[in-house]
């Protein structure tokens, strides 16, 4: 593509007006927003504590968020094709609860860890099934769900956390690679196939196409339920990751695992510039999201501010990143 | 290249001194408690501050919004990186803590659990300053409801949350007591409710006591939210001559239902003195004028000779302290 052309097709594949410069299309955007932020914030926290600036220190504390982050890179899919699954979290803690049940009852650990994938699948395919075949609202199915399966996990596991696990599956967190934790490196290597699939196959493209108008999608012969139920099985499967993941750095599991990180995952795919309604995103910006959401949250326990500042400027970020990411899409749509 | 060599002089200078240029430096503490905004933890809080004060001990605090399983967690890194020599904690979790915890005993960091211990997980904290001795909670609170409703009637329990540790040991204790002592086999457990430590929640479930069980002659419970909150509920439906409400909760707080009758009497133990042993145990072993072992006695100036029992546990007192009208005052946490 030479920058002559007077016609530049934008992510959604329209076609814009006039063509701009090819340097405001790669700067303004949400990723540059996350980007700038990462910096700004980086810096902040470096002079807040000088504790702070430890790589050591920064990636292990990264190991509390990237099992939120991983999931959230699936969740920035199923955004982009105009829903939502506000069941992850839940379904860390079920399908966690299944493989300590499983492994208390004396099945070997692979088999228990088997037994977890399986079910994640099944809770993202019982999702899938309320959004596509009896297409209900994904965002008020999967409150439901997120309900449902932490009542199962509960009742499941009840009150007590299941824990002894052999030796060599405890501490996924402190297996190292170079300086480079183990989950660390997962998420990394995942938001690289993730980004690829998004960006350069055929499907990724549908996801985009399904976000912007699902009903030209179908005119255009997307099989858009077949897409849709496929990105709640990966939900499902990768929350069971990271629920394993969870539970090999604490060393045990109870039915409360992950409380609360359906909103940490939203917060992440939000602060990333995805478009709340579909169709615009990209894991890229998710990435940098996580890393921005890691300096902040450690940067600021780190100087001791007190939680209820912490949760202010989380707040206000989110709300910020957000009027960001509007005000971009609304030009670049004129 | 010189900057090196300076180093190295400096290094095999230090190794000159010895231990007196250490112990030289002030030992810090910090104090992890379950979450923020509960008015039971800054007793504690006031404690460890005295006793650092007295010490010259460096205290900070700092807590989670939630108590919930994992929170504390990047707070422990954080403090860990701020190189902190001790780190007190109340546990959000019997076990989930247990791989930071590792981590930070590793590098030579003292773990003290305080106010609750970690059932199945003591190897994994150096020792447990606990409030009092915990077995007698669940037998004295039975006892203090027996002795104001004539040992005979339906009663219910309002706890906290379903996984409380501390709770579910006491709860179960009582369900024991109640079960083996023949001196209250007329007492009857009919239900147990769960307030989740939320003074809403608390208020409802205590409501639906009331309706629920007609002929309930006392609730007991050990959570200092859920006590205030089923002594409110008790005085607004004016049944307090019929229902004796008992538990664990603070002065400050109870203090209104102990004078205007509502409540007889209730117990606790002193978080302030917690606090206070605990920074004197930090400091002790830290410089190592305490060794933490079974059987170590040691002095704390206001509360006597403390010993270190089986597992590193270190009660403050032997028996729950019993407040009503006659002693409330002279008490302010």
């Amino acid at each position: 593509m030479s920058t002559t052309e007077k016609t530049v097709p934008n992510e959604a594949g329209r076609e814009a007006a006039i063509a701009k410069p090819r340097w405001k299309i790669w700067l303004i955007r949400p990723e540059t927003v996350t980007f700038l932020l990462l910096i700004v914030s980086a810096i902040v926290a470096s002079h807040l504590s000088p504790f702070f600036a430890d790589a050591g220190f920064i990636l292990e504390s990264s190991t509390y968020y990237v099992e939120f982050a991983i999931v959230a890179l699936v969740l920035t899919l199923v955004i982009i094709s105009g829903e939502i699954d506000l069941s992850p979290a839940a379904m860390m803690a079920l399908t966690a609860c299944l493989f300590g049940t499983a492994y208390k009852a004396g099945a070997p650990v692979p088999v228990a860890m088997a037994v977890s994938l399986l079910s994640g699948l099944a809770l993202g395919a019982f999702n899938g099934f309320f959004v596509t075949v009896l297409r209900l609202p994904s965002i008020i199915v999967t409150i439901g769900t997120l309900i449902l399966y932490r009542g199962l996990a509960q009742v499941l596991a009840g009150d007590k956390s299941i824990g002894s696990f052999p030796a060599w599956f405890v501490g996924i967190d402190y297996r190292m690679v170079g300086i480079f934790p183990v989950p660390v490196l997962i998420f990394i290597a995942v938001s690289i196939l993730l980004g690829l699939f998004l960006s350069i196959t055929i499907y990724g493209r549908q996801i985009y196409q399904i976000g912007t108008s699902e009903t030209a999608a179908i005119h255009a012969g997307i099989r858009v339920r077949r897409i849709k139920m496929g990105l709640f099985l990966a939900s499902g499967l990768t929350s069971s990751i990271a629920g394993l993941m969870t539970t090999s750095r604490l060393g045990s599991v109870r039915y409360d695992l992950a409380t609360g990180g359906e909103l940490t995952m939203v917060l992440i795919v939000m602060l990333g510039g995805t478009y709340i309604f579909g169709g615009r995103g990209s894991i890229l910006g998710t990435f940098l999201a996580a890393w921005l959401l890691v300096i902040i949250a450690t940067g600021m326990t780190v100087a001791n501010i007190a939680i209820n500042a912490q949760l202010t400027v989380m707040g206000l970020l989110l709300i910020v990143s957000i009027i960001a990411t509007n005000w971009i899409y609304a030009r670049s749509q004129r | 290249m010189l900057k090196n060599k300076w180093m190295l002089v400096a290094a095999l200078g230090a190794s000159l001194f010895t231990g007196p240029a250490f112990a030289a430096d002030p030992v810090s503490i910090v104090y992890i408690p379950k979450n923020t905004g509960n008015p039971y933890f800054d007793s504690i809080i006031k404690g460890f501050e005295d006793g650092c004060k007295t010490l010259g001990c460096e205290f900070t605090t700092v807590a989670p919004a939630t108590a919930e399983a994992t929170s504390q967690i990047p707070f422990l890194t954080a403090q860990l990186q701020r190189g902190v020599n001790v780190v007190a904690i109340s546990p959000n979790s019997p076990d989930a803590l247990n791989q930071v915890f590792d981590r930070a005993r590793s590098k030579g960091t003292i773990i003290l659990s305080v106010n609750s211990d970690m059932p199945g997980s003591e190897d994994h904290r150096d020792a447990a300053i606990l409030p009092v001795d915990f077995t007698k909670t669940g037998p004295s609170q039975v006892e203090l409801l027996g002795s104001q409703i004539g040992y005979e009637g339906d009663i219910a329990i309002l706890s906290a949350t379903t996984d409380a540790p501390d709770q579910n040991v006491w709860i179960a204790a009582m369900k024991d007591t109640l079960e083996k002592d023949p001196k209250y086999a007329k007492m009857k457990l009919v239900t147990i409710a769960y307030g989740d430590d939320d003074p809403q929640k608390s208020t409802t479930e205590a409501e639906a006591l009331l309706a629920n069980y007609p002929n309930l002659k006392g609730i007991i419970s050990p959570t200092t939210v859920g006590v205030a909150a089923a002594a409110q509920v008790v005085e607004t439906a004016k049944r307090a001559d019929t229902v004796k409400v008992v538990g664990l909760g603070t002065p400050n707080q109870m203090r209104r239902f102990i004078e205007n009758g509502t409540v007889q009497a209730f117990q606790l133990w002193s978080p302030y003195n917690e606090g206070l042993l605990a920074a004197h145990f930090a400091v002790g072993v830290k410089n190592g004028t305490i060794k933490n072992e079974p059987g170590t006695v040691f002095e704390v100036p206001g509360l006597g000779k403390v010993t270190v029992g089986e597992k590193s546990v270190i009660k403050t007192q032997a028996d729950l302290t019993t407040f009503d009208k006659k002693n409330i005052g002279d008490f302010n946490f």
